[in-house]
């Protein structure tokens, strides 16, 4: 069953759409804000609210990078591997992720603290490398500016700031 | 010089706010279009010879001309902007987006008004978090003061206009697959006839448009077509927004007139190479672009001349490869790119470009034979125009095909000594 928070802020977006499964991408990314990833049980709950097959919505989940259908840790890092950050030596940041984290490509640590993701170019050419972690960009990196990032972000779960930052409900409607 | 599209724009600055938009002049041309009417505002943009600014370069007043018009049109009518900017090693409407937003939604409201359209939507990717931020503010502000929503300052027009925030995918960018993508299907590209100008998104007439050509349009409108084509230095008209990424030493995003050559952008704006590091080819305008080398430094950034180099403008964003980067490890990123990107739809696609990753990856790894040359040149044939659903396994071969070109006595290196030479 989606929550009432997660119906409510679908809700806000329905008026942008002329169908119910339009709003399927914007659901998606709902549903994972609070849940942390899209389990089976959420395509279901998703697919129930839009009159979806779990299936026909399944298609689309899976079509997107964005959309995670296994767990991820508490904070993913977006290492961007396209062109301009690969000449800019992304690999050897992705070398030392692994190092510093001990995770490869699509693997979470043990703590559960970040999952590492390669992502396509982040649009930031002139400062590369680049990386994204959650919603903030970082760019100009080397393995001491990694360093000094990884650190601002919580060791133990405990220490998570309550609130997530929600982004902005959707446009205004038509006054 | 000017520079119309940059001009309100201080990166790291908050952008210009609706009261700060319009005492630079923002939505003067709204309000001139509404004046005009749909035919003329139509008859400026294709005097102005507007080319499309994504990367295929077709008239914008020529992809508009093909929307049914008139009281037997079929309603509602889509006005789109993609802002799925996600070609590797490009970076230019993200400047754009964050630094006048109010500039894109002036240029969609006139652009939509041009083909009467009822709906637009922006089409952003999910990674540009600032984007979206400002961009709902903006149209919040564009709603509360009556140019967005019902009879726009009191005419008989209204427009829509809604934010759709994607969720990844490079194939998104494509226009038919960015209309199914908005209408909550997999993103894969549709055949084409019929043209989204005519029957797009559920079925109603479309156009798609990029960020920096809409944000063309109010200048156009503003200032006529006679002044844009003044801007340039050739026959293509207007500025562009170009940029430098790789070992330079000033990488950046400039507004420049159309035509700049590629030195000059190189050299006086990017800075130059590094110290310790030589030129040997650029990708002209991301990453689905023929490379270009040392003898077309003097070649003018337009889409007629870079067509004529045997390459193409695309986004006008330049990667530049130095002498100490492999570019055979350059080629196989870049198809390990095109290859995860694929959509999967047909099997030239899906299947071609993983067979041309692994090839460059066995070359990297030491594994290279010499009859790989010939299949990785028979694929760039295979997977050409004609072959394929949609773009991008053609843009996929084209810095395939070229580098093979430019960059033979590399391959045959790597075949030769069994290793990768830069490793």
């Amino acid at each position: 069953m989606l929550s009432e928070q997660e119906k409510t802020e679908i809700a806000a977006h329905s008026q942008h759409y002329p169908t119910a499964r339009a709003l399927c991408v914007e659901a998606l990314k709902i549903v994972q804000r609070h849940r942390g990833w899209v389990s089976d049980e959420s395509i279901a709950d998703v697919a129930e609210a839009l009159q979806m097959t779990p299936v026909e919505l399944e298609g689309v989940a899976t079509f997107y990078n964005m959309i995670f259908r296994k767990p991820v840790g508490r904070h993913v890092i977006l290492l961007c591997d396209s062109v301009s950050c690969w000449i800019m030596g992304c690999e050897q940041l992705r070398e030392h992720l692994h190092a510093r984290l001990g995770i490869g490509l699509g693997e979470t640590t043990v703590d559960g603290r970040f999952t590492l993701l390669p992502n396509v170019c982040l649009g930031a050419c002139d400062h590369a490398p680049a990386m994204m972690i959650d919603n903030a960009h970082y760019q100009d990196l080397d393995p001491a500016s990694v360093d000094e990032i990884l650190a601002k972000y919580p060791k133990y779960p405990q220490e998570e700031k309550k609130e997530k930052k929600e982004p902005a409900n959707g446009n205004t409607a038509d006054p | 010089m000017e520079t119309p599209l940059t001009h309100n724009i201080s990166p790291g600055k908050e952008p210009p706010d609706l009261a700060q938009y319009e005492k630079a002049g923002g939505y003067a041309a709204l309000r001139k279009a509404l004046r005009m009417g749909p035919g003329e505002v139509m008859a400026d943009i294709k005097a102005s010879n507007l080319r499309g600014r994504g990367g295929a370069g077709f008239p914008t007043a020529q992809k508009w001309s093909f929307v049914p018009m008139g009281d037997d049109a079929p309603h509602p009518k889509y006005l789109i902007c993609n802002a799925d900017e996600m070609e590797p090693g490009t970076f230019k409407d993200r400047l754009l987006l964050e630094g006048d937003p109010h500039q894109l939604i002036e240029g969609m409201i006139v652009s939509a008004y041009a083909v009467q359209a009822d709906i637009g939507y922006i089409f952003l990717r999910w990674a540009y978090k600032l984007a979206a931020e400002r961009l709902e503010q903006a149209i919040a502000e564009a709603y509360r003061h009556g140019y967005l929503g019902r009879n726009i300052l009191g005419s008989e027009y209204s427009l829509q206009m809604h934010l759709h925030v994607s969720a990844g995918r490079y194939m998104c960018g494509e226009e038919t697959a960015l209309l199914n993508a908005l209408e909550g299907k997999r993103a894969n590209p549709r055949a084409k006839p019929p043209y989204p100008q005519v029957s797009g998104l559920w079925g109603k007439p479309t156009v798609v448009n990029n960020v920096e050509t809409l944000c063309n349009v109010p200048h156009i409108v503003n200032h006529g077509a006679a002044w844009f084509k003044g801007l340039s230095r050739g026959d293509d008209s207007g500025t562009k927004l170009y940029g430098v990424s790789g070992r330079v030493k000033k990488p950046g995003l400039w507004e420049l007139p159309m035509g700049t050559p590629i030195r000059e952008i190189l050299e006086e704006h990017g800075g130059g190479m590094r110290d310790g590091y030589r030129f040997r080819g650029l990708l002209p305008g991301g990453a689905s672009t023929n490379f270009l080398v040392t003898d077309h430094l003097d070649v003018a950034m337009d889409f007629d001349s870079m067509q004529a180099a045997g390459s193409r403008l695309g986004t006008g964003t330049m990667i530049v490869l130095d002498d100490k980067t492999c570019p055979v490890g350059m080629l196989r990123n870049l198809e390990h790119f095109f290859a995860q990107e694929s959509c999967g739809w047909c099997t030239p696609c899906w299947s071609g470009l993983s067979w041309v990753e692994q090839i460059l990856q066995g070359l990297e790894e030491g594994q290279g034979q010499p009859s790989d040359l010939e299949q990785l040149r028979s694929h760039t044939r295979l997977l050409g125009p004609g072959h394929t659903f949609c773009a991008l396994a053609p843009g996929a071969a084209e810095p395939l095909e070229s580098g093979l070109r430019y960059f033979r006595d590399d391959f045959e290196r790597h075949i030769r000594e069994k290793r990768c030479p830069w490793r």
